[in-house]
C-alpha cells in the first residue's frame, strides 16, 4: 500500500498515472471507511498550486483543495456571496475546516453544496492529466449521481469562473430540517445583476431536485425584480427539475420548495 | 515515521499513513479523552485543533498532521482551564462523552473571539451532537466569561455542581475506554435482511485463518440462548439461529487477534431473505408468526376501563375525534454500545457501558450457564442511555468469548451497528375520542393504540401496560376505555425510551384537548386547569391522587401564556401551545426494590454504595445529596462506590424516573438508620449535631458533647465501624383485569408552553422559547433538574419535528436527524414542589416526564399559528406544509 503526500503538481500527477485514488479533504472518503483508506493513495493537500483563490485577467481560479473555510474566509466580489454562504453551511466548522471544493465535486452527491453556487457562476473545472489540462463547464464534469467525467489519469486542480459572471451579487439558500448540519431537501444559488432596477444578468441554479444539480435556463433579462419573481413557479421549474420522493421530502414539495426557495434568493441578490 | 506535536510535546508514530488520527491518539498514544461517536463526522465528538483549528480527528489522515501542533482535551491551555470550570458551574456536561468535542470547538471559538455571542457560540459548536443537555447550557459556559465560584457544598435543594464531573470536563473513561492488556478484538456478523435464513460455510477453516482467534456462533452458548428484560417475556437470543427476525440481529462472533485490522468481508455465509412483515397493521392479520407461540403477532395487550366511555361520549356536549402515527426513533446516544471482558480466576468480569448492571449479569449469567455469582458487571461510564442500554447488548458476547478462550476481548459498536441492533421507541398508531360536558369538564376518553414492538419483546409488555394507565393525560377523567397492544413485525426491537409510550399518547391526547377546548369554546390553558386532577380525585385505575401537582404547574404558566399570545397576536406564522404530562415514577404495579449502603471507616471516610447507575442524569450528585442531608453529615465527606455487582448493593436500573425517587429514599433511609445508629452510640436525640472530624465524630446536643473515636469501634465484615444497609420498594398494587388498582405510589407532572414561527410557504418551524412548569416534589438539586427538563424538551424536539428510523436507511447520524446547537431555544424552566409522602424530602422523578409535553405543545402551536392538524410525526417540514394546504378552506 502505497501513499504519497507530495508537494508538486508533476509529482501527483506522475502517481495519478499509476492508478492511486486521490484524497483530498477525505471528509467524504473517510465515512464508510474502516479505521484507515485502502488502496493506494494521493493526498492532494500540500501542493500549495491547488490551494488558494487567485485573481486573473479571465476571471477568478480557485484551487481545487481551497476548502470551504478558505473559501468563507476570503475576500470576493459579491458575486461569490452565495459560494460563501455555502461553505459556511458545509457540515460543522470542524468539516469546514478539512473538506475542500475539488473533492465536493469530484464526489458529485446530488446534494453537493458547492455545485448551485458554482452553476451560477458559470464554473467550469480545470483536469489535469499526463497530456495536459483541458476544461469543462461543471454542467458537463458532474455527469449524474455520484459520476463524473474525470478520466483516469486526471486530476480536478482548479474550479474557474469567467469574468464576465463575477457581476452582480448572488444568494445561496438552503433548506433542510435542522438548523446545523443540513443534508438538504433542497438548496438553491441565484445570481442577479440589475441596472435601473431590470436584470441585466441573472443566473439560478438547484440542488437536489434531480440527479445533478442544474442552471435553469430561465432568461429573465430586462425584467423587474417584481416581474421575475413571478416567473419562478413551480410549475415553471418543473420542466427543468425532475426531483423524488425520499425520506426527506416528496418531489411535489421539493418542486414547491425550489420556487420558493429561488424567490428568496433572488430578493436577498437583488 | 509521522512526527506532530501534540499537546506541546514532539510525539512520533509508525502507524498507516491514512490511518484516522483518532485511532492513532486513541490507540497508539494512549490518549483517550478523543471520543468516537461516528467515525464519519457527523458527531464532531472527536474534535482536536489542528494547527488551531477544528477538525474531527476521525477523518484526518495522521500523516496529514506530520509537523503540526495537535491539541486534544487532555491539553493544559487557558482556554480549557476556562472552560472547564465553567462547564461544571453551569451543568454542561450531562454523560460526558460529547463534552471533549465540545470543549475542542469551544477552544477554536474563544481563541477568535474570546466574548463570543449566543449566535456565535451556536454557529461554532454545531459540528458537535450532544444528546443529553439540549445545548442551553453548554451554549451559557462557552460565553461565561467570568470566574464566578461553583457550588460544591450544601444539603437537599443546593444547585450543587455534579460531584462526578471533573472527570467528565478531562475526558471520561467510558464502555471503549479502557482496554484489557492484550485483548482480542470481537467483531460480530449481523444480518442485512428484515428476516432472513442463513447457512454458514467452512467455519473451521474460516477459524484458522491467521488473525482470527475463535468464531462462535448460536452453537456455542452454554446456557439458555434468551434473553429479556421481562422474564415471561425473554425471547431474544444473544446469537441467533437461523432464522434471522430483524436486521442488524447477530448470528456470529469473529475474535481477532491483538493489532490485527478485523476484515470480515468473506466471511462464510449464505443468506436466504424471507418475506418481512414491516406493518404492524399487517402483522395483525397475517398469517406469518414471527414467533409461534403469539397468535396474531400480539405480544401482549394492556387494557384500563372505568366506567362507560361509549355511554358517556353518546351523551356528551362535545366530542373530539382524531388519531396520530409516529415513527421509529433512536436513542442516538454519542456513545455507540463499547466494553470488554476477562476471567478473574473463574469470575467472569464485564466492563461495559448499562443502565442496568444487576439485570446484565442476570441475563448474561444465564445466557452463558454462570451462577450469577460467578459474573461481575463493573459499568463503565455511560455516554447516554435513555432506556436502550437497558437491554444487554454486547455483554454477552464479550462474555462468551472471554469464557471460552479464557482471554481479555474487547468490543466497540459502529455507529450502524447500534442504530441497527439495539432497541428504539414504539412507532405508534393511536386513534380515539375524547369528550366534555357544556361546561368543559372531560367526560370520557376512548383510546387505542397499536405499537409496532418489532422482532422481540425487550420492554414491549411495559409500554402496553403503562400507556392505557396514562392515556387520560393528567386531568379528571371519570369514563375511560383504553387499550394498548404490542404487535411484533421484523422491525427494529422497540424497548424502552424515555417515557415508555406515554410521550407517543400523550402527542394524541394533547393535540385532541386542544381541539375540544376549542369546541367547548373554553381558553386552551383554562381547560386544562378546569379538568387537571386534584388531591383526593381517583385517576383512571381508580387510585386516589396525592401531592397532585398537575393544576400547580398549570397556574405557574398562566403569566407566561398571556404574555406569549399577546406577542402573538397579529404575527402571521406565529403561534403558541401548551401540553401537560403526568407519568408514574418506576415500575407498573411490579416490584421495584432498592438497596443503599453506606459504610463509615475507622480513618473516618464516609463510603456510599451507590448502585444507581449514574449515565449522566446526575444520580450520583443527588444521591448522596440526600444521603448527606439524612445523616447529617456534608456531601464533601461522602466517597461513592459505583454499582460494581460485587461493590454495591443492587439499586435497579436507571429507567422509568425512579433513582430520584426510589434509590434516593432507599439512600435516605439507610442515611437515617445509620444516623440512628451514631445517635444511640451518643445516648443523644434527632436534634442532635454531626461532626466528623480526623476518624472522630462529635455529636452535639444543647450544650452536650459526645466523641466517638472511631478507631474505637468494633469492624464489622465488610470493613466498617458503622454501617448499614437499607432497602426500599415502592409501595404499589396490582392492576385487575380492567387496569383498576394502584400501578405507582408517586407520579410526576408537568406542563410545557412552547412559542413558535412557522414559515408557511416552506412548513418550517423556528421554535422561539420554551416555558417549563414540573412539579418535582422537592428539587433535590435544581441545576440537575433544569439539564433533565432542557435535554428532555431537545429529544421531544426532535421527536416533533425530524426524527424518523428507518431500517437499513437512516442508520448514521448523517441521515438520522437529532437537534444541533441551533435547534433548542431558550428555555425558561419552573420547579414547582408540592411534596409526596413517599419521596425522599418529598421528590419525585423527572427524568422522562420532562419529554412528554414537548411534542404535543409543538404540534399544539403549529396549529394555533396555520391551523394545521398534524397526524404523522415527525412533522417535517413537507407534512407540515400539507397540512397547512390542507386546514385552507
Amino acid at each position: 500500500m502505497l501513499f504519497a503526500r507530495p508537494d508538486t503538481l508533476t509529482q501527483a500527477i506522475a502517481l495519478r498515472a499509476q492508478g492511486c485514488r486521490v484524497l483530498a479533504g477525505g471528509t467524504d472518503l473517510y465515512p464508510g471507511a474502516g479505521d484507515q483508506l485502502s488502496g493506494d493513495v494521493l493526498d492532494l493537500t500540500a501542493i500549495p498550486a491547488l490551494r488558494g483563490i487567485i485573481s486573473g485577467p479571465d476571471g477568478l481560479r480557485i484551487g481545487s483543495c481551497t476548502t470551504w473555510s478558505d473559501l468563507a474566509e476570503a475576500t470576493l466580489p459579491p458575486a461569490l456571496i452565495a459560494l460563501q454562504q455555502a461553505a459556511r453551511q458545509v457540515g460543522g466548522r470542524q468539516v469546514q475546516n478539512a473538506g475542500t471544493l475539488g473533492g465536493n465535486l469530484c464526489n458529485a452527491s446530488p446534494a453537493a453544496d458547492g455545485v448551485p453556487p458554482l452553476l451560477a457562476l458559470e464554473a467550469a473545472v480545470e483536469l489535469t492529466g499526463p497530456d495536459g489540462t483541458r476544461s469543462l463547464p461543471l454542467g458537463h464534469f458532474i455527469t449524474g449521481p455520484r459520476r463524473t467525467a474525470l478520466q483516469p489519469g486526471e486530476i480536478l486542480t482548479a474550479i474557474t469562473l469567467p469574468s464576465r459572471a463575477l457581476s452582480g451579487r448572488s444568494a445561496f439558500v438552503k433548506l433542510g430540517a435542522r438548523a446545523h448540519l443540513v443534508i438538504s431537501i433542497a438548496m438553491v444559488a441565484a445570481r442577479i445583476s440589475l441596472e435601473q432596477g431590470r436584470i441585466v444578468q441573472a443566473a439560478l441554479a438547484v440542488g437536489c431536485c434531480g440527479p445533478v444539480a442544474r442552471l435553469l435556463p430561465l432568461d429573465l433579462t430586462g425584467l423587474t425584480l417584481t416581474q421575475a419573481l413571478d416567473h419562478l413557479t413551480p410549475a415553471a421549474l418543473a420542466v427543468h427539475l425532475s426531483p423524488i420522493d425520499d425520506i426527506r421530502a416528496t418531489a411535489a414539495y421539493r418542486l414547491e420548495a425550489a420556487a420558493e426557495l429561488l424567490r428568496r434568493a433572488v430578493t436577498e441578490a437583488a | 515515521m509521522i512526527t506532530f506535536t501534540l499537546n506541546g510535546q514532539p510525539v512520533t508514530t509508525d502507524t498507516a499513513p491514512t490511518r484516522r488520527l483518532s485511532e492513532v491518539l486513541r490507540e497508539d498514544l494512549g490518549l483517550k479523552g478523543t471520543k468516537v461517536g461516528c467515525d464519519a463526522g457527523d458527531c464532531g465528538s472527536c474534535t482536536v485543533l489542528v494547527d488551531g483549528r477544528a477538525q474531527c480527528a476521525c477523518l484526518t489522515p495522521t500523516a496529514r498532521v506530520a509537523g503540526a501542533q495537535v491539541e486534544t482535551v487532555e491539553a493544559e491551555t487557558p482556554e480549557l482551564t476556562r472552560l472547564r470550570a465553567a462547564f461544571l458551574r453551569h451543568g454542561a456536561a450531562q454523560c460526558g462523552i460529547c463534552t471533549p468535542g465540545m470543549l475542542m470547538a469551544a477552544v477554536d471559538l474563544l481563541r477568535r473571539n474570546p466574548t463570543p455571542t449566543e449566535a456565535e457560540a451556536s454557529n461554532s459548536l454545531g459540528g458537535v451532537l450532544c444528546r443529553c443537555t439540549g445545548y442551553r447550557k453548554i451554549i451559557a459556559a462557552v460565553c461565561d466569561t467570568t470566574d464566578a465560584a461553583a457550588i460544591t457544598t450544601g444539603g437537599v435543594g443546593a444547585a450543587l455542581q455534579r460531584l462526578d464531573g471533573a472527570a467528565k470536563v478531562a475526558g471520561d473513561l467510558f464502555g471503549a475506554d479502557v482496554v484489557p492488556e492484550s485483548a482480542l478484538t470481537l467483531k460480530a456478523i449481523r444480518s442485512p435482511h428484515h428476516h432472513a435464513a442463513f447457512t454458514f460455510g467452512d467455519l473451521t477453516a474460516y477459524a484458522r485463518r491467521p488473525g482470527i482467534a475463535a468464531v462462535f456462533t448460536a452453537a456455542d452458548i452454554p446456557g439458555v440462548n434468551r434473553f429479556g428484560v421481562i422474564p415471561p417475556f425473554a425471547d431474544q437470543p444473544a446469537i441467533a439461529p437461523s432464522p434471522v427476525r430483524f436486521r442488524g440481529e447477530c448470528v456470529a462472533l469473529v475474535a481477532f487477534e491483538p493489532g490485527v485490522t478485523p476484515d470480515l468481508s468473506d466471511f462464510p455465509i449464505t443468506w436466504q431473505e424471507l418475506p418481512a412483515l414491516m406493518a404492524p397493521a399487517l402483522a395483525e392479520t397475517s398469517a406469518l408468526l414471527i414467533h409461534a407461540n403469539r397468535p396474531g403477532n400480539r405480544l401482549t395487550e394492556g387494557r384500563v376501563v372505568k366506567g362507560d366511555a361509549a355511554s358517556a361520549l353518546a351523551t356528551s356536549a362535545h366530542v373530539v375525534e382524531g388519531e396520530i402515527t409516529t415513527a421509529f426513533v433512536e436513542h442516538a446516544y454519542i456513545e455507540p454500545e463499547a466494553g470488554s471482558a476477562w476471567m478473574e480466576g473463574d469470575v467472569l468480569n464485564i466492563r461495559a457501558c448499562t443502565q442496568a448492571p444487576v439485570m446484565d449479569r442476570d441475563d448474561t449469567a444465564a445466557i452463558l450457564g454462570l451462577p450469577v455469582d460467578k459474573v461481575r458487571i463493573r459499568p463503565s461510564a455511560v455516554g447516554g442511555g435513555f432506556g436502550s442500554k437497558l437491554d444487554v447488548s454486547l455483554q454477552p458476547l464479550l462474555g462468551l468469548v472471554a469464557l471460552k478462550t479464557g482471554r481479555p476481548v474487547r468490543m466497540t459498536y459502529t455507529r450502524q451497528e447500534s442504530m441497527a441492533s439495539t432497541t428504539k421507541r414504539h412507532p405508534a398508531e393511536i386513534r380515539g375520542r375524547i369528550g366534555c360536558d357544556a361546561t368543559g369538564r372531560i367526560t370520557a376518553v376512548e383510546f387505542d393504540g397499536r405499537f409496532d414492538t418489532g422482532a422481540y419483546a425487550s420492554w414491549g409488555p411495559t409500554v402496553a401496560n403503562r400507556v392505557p394507565v396514562h392515556a387520560s393525560g393528567p386531568y379528571l377523567t371519570p369514563h375511560v376505555h383504553a387499550r394498548a397492544r404490542a404487535i411484533h413485525t421484523n422491525g427494529p426491537v422497540s424497548g424502552a425510551f424515555r417515557g415508555f409510550g406515554v410521550p407517543q399518547a400523550a402527542i394524541w391526547q394533547e393535540t385532541l384537548y386542544d381541539q375540544l377546548a376549542d369546541k367547548a369554546g373554553i381558553d386552551r390553558l383554562e381547560f386544562r386547569i378546569l379538568n387537571a386532577l386534584s388531591d383526593g380525585d381517583q385517576s383512571a385505575t381508580g387510585q386516589v391522587m396525592q401531592a397532585t401537582g398537575i393544576r400547580a404547574c398549570l397556574e405557574s404558566l398562566r403569566p407566561h401564556w398571556h404574555r406569549a399570545l399577546a406577542e402573538a397576536q397579529g404575527k402571521p406564522g406565529r403561534g403558541v401551545g401548551l401540553a401537560s404530562c403526568w407519568y408514574g415514577c418506576g415500575n407498573t404495579s411490579l416490584p421495584n426494590p432498592s438497596t443503599i449502603r453506606i459504610g463509615i471507616t475507622a480513618q473516618g471516610d464516609i463510603v456510599l454504595h451507590q448502585g444507581a447507575t449514574d449515565i449522566g442524569q446526575g444520580s450520583n450528585t443527588v444521591i448522596t445529596q440526600i444521603a448527606a442531608k439524612a445523616l447529617g453529615l456534608p456531601v464533601e465527606q461522602f466517597h461513592l462506590i459505583g454499582p460494581d455487582t460485587f461493590l454495591s448493593p443492587d439499586a435497579g436500573k436507571t429507567s422509568a424516573s425512579r433513582q430520584t425517587y426510589v434509590s434516593g429514599r432507599a439512600a435516605h433511609d439507610t442515611a437515617r438508620a445509620l444516623r440512628a445508629q451514631i445517635l444511640r452510640l451518643a445516648n443523644a436525640s434527632d436534634a442532635a449535631a454531626l461532626l466528623l472530624n480526623h476518624g472522630t465524630l462529635t455529636v452535639t446536643e444543647g450544650t452536650t458533647r459526645r466523641d466517638i473515636p472511631l478507631a474505637s469501634l468494633p469492624k464489622g465484615t465488610d470493613g466498617y465501624v458503622l454501617q448499614a444497609e437499607e432497602t426500599y420498594d415502592p409501595p404499589t398494587a396490582p392492576l385487575d383485569g380492567n387496569g383498576q388498582g394502584k400501578p405507582y405510589a408517586v407520579y410526576g407532572y408537568g406542563a410545557q408552553l412552547v412559542e413558535l414561527q412557522v414559515d408557511p410557504t416552506l412548513g418550517t418551524v423556528t421554535l422561539l422559547n420554551i416555558t417549563a412548569a414540573h412539579d418535582v416534589g422537592r428539587a433535590i438539586n435544581p441545576q440537575l433538574a433544569e439539564g433533565q427538563i432542557e435535554g428532555g424538551i431537545a429529544q421531544g424536539i426532535g421527536l416533533a419535528l425530524m426524527e424518523e428510523y428507518l431500517p437499513g436507511r437512516t442508520e448514521n447520524l448523517h441521515d438520522y436527524l437529532i437537534p444541533t446547537t441551533g435547534d433548542v431555544p431558550p428555555i425558561q424552566s419552573i420547579l414547582i414542589e408540592i411534596p409526596d409522602p413517599e419521596g425522599p424530602f418529598g421528590a419525585k422523578g423527572l427524568g422522562e416526564h420532562v419529554l412528554i409535553p414537548t411534542a404535543p405543545a409543538i404540534l399544539n402551536a403549529i396549529r394555533h399559528a396555520t391551523g394545521a392538524k398534524i397526524t404523522r410525526l415527525p412533522a417535517l417540514p413537507h407534512r407540515i406544509r400539507a397540512a397547512i394546504q390542507g386546514a385552507q378552506p
